[in-house]
């Protein structure tokens, strides 16, 4: 039996690597993707373009537009003279911030009146605006303190000391980068089955298979083992340029990845023989790959917090293999996750692998009327 | 019966070249308008797909943590700490636990159970009257650094909060000598869910606008069938108009439909007006439906195209078209790449058009890059449709 099952599997490989342009396709836009999402993908803030108005005649107001104008997050655009110009320049996006210090700034801070300053911020973007306010208040802070140490003020009876654990500097690229471990691997995994039995199928070579001796079972191992080699070769080229090229910390075990990733692939290999043994033509196998993905990428953690969700998205979130495998993966990047905690989501994994494998063999039977 | 065939035929004779050719072009649409229409899979394309979409993304991706669980850990409960939870404890953005050690603590931030520490240390009653002040250690969760980030920014709110409280309480002025006071433009609550959905149209309409033609071509050939329109007097412009316009329509009727969701259901505020919206619809619709079609006319393989869909669609306008990560702050040389990519260029227009109203030094820009997309897709497949085989 062995030599048989081999002989499909060596056939189905053969398949995708010969074909130039699937070997092309399984090659270069994983390649090309993870060296622009990895920069592209980020929550940080760099070089935003923000304009000073400062109508205070003082040295405290140009202090503050040092403060921001230093910070090598802010770059400046404009100093500008009237309130009129503040609206055009937000409106075409020239300018996310304009920081407007009145013409008493000075002279409320040395009678020891609250002095204000505007800020006024382009909410289009609102994770920006909100991460943008963060910044500017940390400067405030920063001056203040520097303000009252300086006047003899007296200092808040208590401050923050805000630490951060696994990613000191709040990187988001740390987090970002083995997300992306896990998007790249769905996506080739499931290019690689969803389509497989469809076309097969449209061609007629399906059922030649299934007149062979093979078992169900065995034209499943033939169809699995080769995308999860390409699966497992790729992740591992996604790990390594994320340790070596991006830098960012691997403290895990990488027996724990490698049985996740692997587990990890099968759930999709399992979704994609699915639905690709369940549609009539490649037209419909796109289509359920498309409903499998795009649901499966934004309702994972990729980009957007699980725990933000509501209630009932949360639970549909249980059925995503991407969830459990985000978890693992960055878990392993920056936490060192202890082995109980990675089982603690690991047993999902598999139980998705065993359901959706176990529905493709029995779909590739029972689905001729 | 052979009286009437002459004069059929110089009826025929009689019609002009033009009028011959519009007769040939709406049999042709509406040949394939029929078939579009009879697939269920391009209704279900261009309808029941963004209402699924919409309706599971519009609820589920947020970017605005509320109820966020975080561990308090109080070394020696006294009236000052007391205070200092009940602060916590009313702001909607956290569900504090209270926990007895840091120890403890710790161990749930490492199990993810919560998102933060935050530490009032014995002496912490003692030392807010000393000239230095007490510190607050707060730990955070870095391992998601923007949700961290976003949880620092909310401590920080409450510390404030409970400042003013305290000074308040003890009759002496707390407030710091710069008060910055904050204005949102354009989305003052801060909604993530308005910066979000406009630019999820995007996402959506680059999916159907892929979905309904990236095979269309492709399985033409396949099937043997464009050698039987090879022979019918079709031009190859006729031929790509005729797989167009069905298509077209069906998926601005997923772009109307998607508005309607946007502002029925998820209350953003349409500031500017719909004849920008639709009009850049159409541009961006042109240009995802020419991408298709390219994909579709190059690779001539359902298979092959099938799969250049799945990975050149969704995934770049996903993470490069401004719709979660901000454009302008991307590396420059990344900046380059994302002009590529059209769902961008609808983005920018979406969120300003909902968001801000008619501003026409975005809209124009933008719509004229739409423009050019388009017309180079439709431009290349239309010189790659040669009528001749290989």
């Amino acid at each position: 039996m062995w030599p048989r099952i081999w002989a499909l599997v060596v056939k189905e490989f053969l398949a995708v690597a010969k074909d130039p342009r699937s070997r092309f396709v399984l090659i270069v836009p994983p390649v090309v993707q993870l060296l622009v999402f990895g920069y592209a993908a980020t929550f940080d803030l760099g070089h935003v373009r923000v304009a000073f108005y400062n109508e205070d005649a003082g040295a405290d107001g140009r202090a503050l537009v040092a403060r921001f104008s230093g910070s090598p997050v802010f770059s400046k655009v404009a100093d500008l003279s009237r309130d009129a110009q503040i609206a055009p320049l937000i409106d075409r996006k020239a300018a996310t911030l304009v920081v407007h210090i009145g013409q008493t700034f000075s002279r409320d801070l040395r009678v020891h009146q609250p002095a204000t300053v505007q800020l006024i911020v382009d909410g289009r973007n609102s994770n920006t605006a909100l991460i943008l306010l963060g910044y500017a208040n940390t400067i405030v802070s920063a001056f203040n303190r520097d303000w009252l140490r300086t006047h003899g003020g007296r200092q808040p009876p208590a401050s923050l000391v805000v630490r951060s654990w696994f990613n000191p500097n709040l990187q988001s690229r740390w987090f970002i980068v083995p997300g992306i471990v896990a998007l790249l691997t769905l996506v080739i995994a499931l290019v690689v089955t969803s389509l497989s039995v469809a076309r097969e199928r449209e061609l007629g070579t399906f059922d030649q298979l299934l007149v062979t001796p093979l078992q169900p079972v065995h034209i499943l191992i033939g169809k699995a083992l080769p995308a999860l080699l390409i699966g497992l070769v790729e992740g591992t080229f996604i790990v390594v340029v994320a340790v070596l090229w991006f830098r960012v910390p691997f403290l895990g075990n990488l027996g724990w990845l490698y049985v996740a990733l692997s587990l990890f692939l099968l759930a999709v290999i399992g979704v994609g023989l699915t639905i690709s043994s369940l549609v009539r033509t490649q037209q419909q196998a796109i289509l359920g790959a498309f409903l499998f993905l795009v649901p499966a990428v934004i309702l994972s953690g990729f980009a957007t917090p699980i725990t933000n969700m509501p209630p009932l998205v949360q639970a549909l979130t249980w059925l995503n293999p991407m969830r459990y495998f985000l978890v693992i993966v960055r878990g392993l990047f920056l936490q060192g996750m202890p082995a109980d905690l990675i089982v603690h989501h690991l047993w999902p994994l598999a139980l998705i692998a065993l359901v959706t494998l176990a529905l493709a063999t029995w779909l590739f039977r029972h689905h001729l009327e | 019966m052979s009286s009437t065939t002459p004069e059929r035929s110089t009826g025929t004779r009689e019609l002009s070249a033009g009028a011959r050719r519009r007769m040939r072009l709406a049999g042709f649409v509406r040949k394939e308008m029929l078939q579009a229409l009879r697939d269920p899979s391009s209704i279900s394309i261009a309808f029941v797909l963004p209402l699924f979409l919409l309706f599971l993304f519009g609820y589920g991706i947020s970017l605005d943590a509320r109820q966020v669980p975080i561990a308090l850990v109080v070394e020696n409960p006294t009236s000052d700490t007391a205070s200092f939870a009940a602060s916590f404890g009313q702001s909607p953005y956290f569900a504090p636990h209270m926990v007895r050690d840091t120890h403890s603590a710790e161990a749930a931030l490492r199990a993810g159970e919560v998102a933060g520490i935050v530490v009032l240390r014995a002496d912490f009653s003692r030392r807010i009257w000393y000239p230095n002040g007490a510190p607050i250690q707060v730990i955070v969760n870095g391992t998601d650094a923007n949700t961290g980030r976003i949880v620092t920014g909310y401590v920080d709110g409450a510390w404030r909060v409970w400042l003013t409280q305290l000074g308040a309480e003890r009759g002496v002025d707390l407030t710091p000598p710069v008060v910055a006071a904050w204005r949102v433009w354009f989305n003052p609550a801060v909604r993530s869910r308005n910066f979000l959905v406009p630019g999820l149209i995007a996402i959506i309409m680059t999916l159907i606008g892929a979905l309904l033609t990236a095979l269309v071509v492709a399985r033409e050939w396949e099937r043997g069938t464009m050698e039987a329109l090879m022979v019918t007097p079709l031009s190859a412009s006729e031929f790509l108009l005729g797989k167009l316009i069905p298509y077209f329509l069906l998926g601005m009727g997923g772009m109307m439909l998607s508005v309607a969701m946007a502002i029925g259901l998820f209350h953003v505020p349409l500031m500017g007006s719909f004849a920008v919206l639709f009009g850049a619809a159409a541009l961006f619709l042109l240009a995802a439906l020419g991408m298709g079609l390219l994909i579709s006319t190059v690779s001539k393989n359902q298979f092959v195209a099938g799969q250049i869909a799945i990975i050149t669609t969704f995934m770049p306008a996903f993470i490069l078209s401004g719709f979660i990560f901000d454009v302008a702050s991307m590396p420059r040389a990344v900046q380059i790449v994302t002009l590529l990519i059209p769902a961008r260029y609808f983005v920018a227009v979406l969120q300003t058009v909902f968001l801000a109203g008619n501003v026409w030094s975005v809209i124009v820009p933008n719509s004229l890059a739409l423009a050019l997309m388009a017309a180079f897709f439709l431009g290349n497949t239309r010189r790659l449709t040669r009528k001749r085989l290989e």
